[in-house]
């Protein structure tokens, strides 16, 4: 599947949740689109993405 | 004889076709200094053409209230002001991005802007935040708005001083066109972010990540991340012990979002 542009593999899919972990995010910190759709953070541990999916993350840091 | 219509001061004025504005400057105000013509100070005389915008103004003359409003309009960019004036921006958090936004927005005149912060104004807000010292101790949502006040008193300006989380956030926006995210917290902004993108789509927000320190300013960018939410910043700087937020990286993100704020206004969703 392509992670923000990047292409990433992984065997038999992956959650939402344990892709954040992977990439070192926090989940209250994130916006994730799957396939130009809002995925909400409720639904992050449940939703599983699959190899055709085409996901984009934007993280936030403090300060303002 | 023929006559175009003009506008002095924003009233409107049937004048002889050839006149001069320098002519008409003669005759309504002599004393005047300064000649704007269609947003733009002129110094050479120039031929009204009809529906020009001539405005006369006296250098350091306070102006009532009413002659105030047509000199501040005579510096809008025709065009602009009327599409400005109906807009109608929310901005969430009065810090250092949000003060900063609220000032720009209040200056080229957007007709509504909604001021939403729970907190004071701290002497530790002075260093990037646009209050003054007789502020402190004062909700930053009543020092912006006499501050707005003392800078453009035709804005309409609305404050809710309360603490943004996901239940409020659809009643408190729910009449703005465009949200301005304008937080410290992290988990505050992607909070806020979410619910608009997912709960809000006719809204637009414009937010900003990685605005500490003082790394290039060329490090600084607007980006259009979807259709409706636009992220400024460099997206990395972080504020923490050694890497702190400062007036002037901080307010060249700002102004990044209110130039967004006045390029959506306009129709321009690009960036």
């Amino acid at each position: 599947m392509l992670v923000n542009g990047r292409e990433m593999e992984y065997k038999g899919g992956i959650t939402i949740s344990s892709l954040l972990n992977d990439l070192n995010l926090d989940e209250d910190k994130v916006v994730v689109e799957v396939n130009r759709e809002i995925v909400l953070k409720k639904n992050y541990s449940s939703y599983t993405l699959h190899k055709e999916d085409k996901v984009e993350i934007v993280s936030f840091v403090g300060g303002g | 004889m023929v006559k175009i219509k003009i506008f002095l001061n924003e009233r409107p004025l049937d004048v002889k076709d050839g006149t001069t504005a320098f002519e008409i400057k003669n005759k309504f105000k002599r004393d005047a200094d300064i000649v704007v013509l269609n947003g733009f100070i002129i110094s050479e005389d120039t031929v009204l053409k009809q529906n020009d915008k001539l405005t006369l103004i006296k250098r350091g003359e306070i102006p009532s209230k009413d002659e105030l409003e047509a000199l501040m309009i005579a510096r809008h960019t025709p065009g602009v002001h009327e599409k400005v004036k109906k807009a109608k921006v929310g901005i969430a958090g009065l810090g250092g991005l949000g003060s900063n936004v609220a000032i720009s927005l209040a200056r080229i005149g957007v007709g509504k802007l909604l001021l939403v912060d729970f907190d004071i104004v701290e002497p530790s807000n002075l260093n990037r935040q646009q209050y003054f010292v007789k502020h402190i101790g004062m909700a930053k949502t009543d020092a912006m708005k006499e501050l707005i006040s003392l800078i453009n008193p035709f804005i309409k300006v609305e404050t809710e001083k309360v603490y943004i989380d996901e239940n409020n956030i659809e009643d408190i926006f729910d009449d703005v066109d465009i949200i301005v995210e304008a937080f410290d917290n992290p988990k505050a902004k992607a909070t806020l972010i979410n619910t608009v993108l997912k709960r809000m789509p006719n809204k637009t927000i414009v937010a900003a990540s990685g605005v500490a320190g003082y790394f290039s300013n060329n490090a600084i960018v607007t980006k259009k991340i979807r259709e409706n939410f636009y992220l400024i910043g460099d997206e990395v700087s972080e504020a923490k012990p050694g890497c702190g937020l400062m007036a002037p990286r901080v307010s060249i993100a700002a102004n990044h979002q209110a130039n967004t704020v006045l390029r959506i206004i306009m129709g321009e969703r690009e960036v």
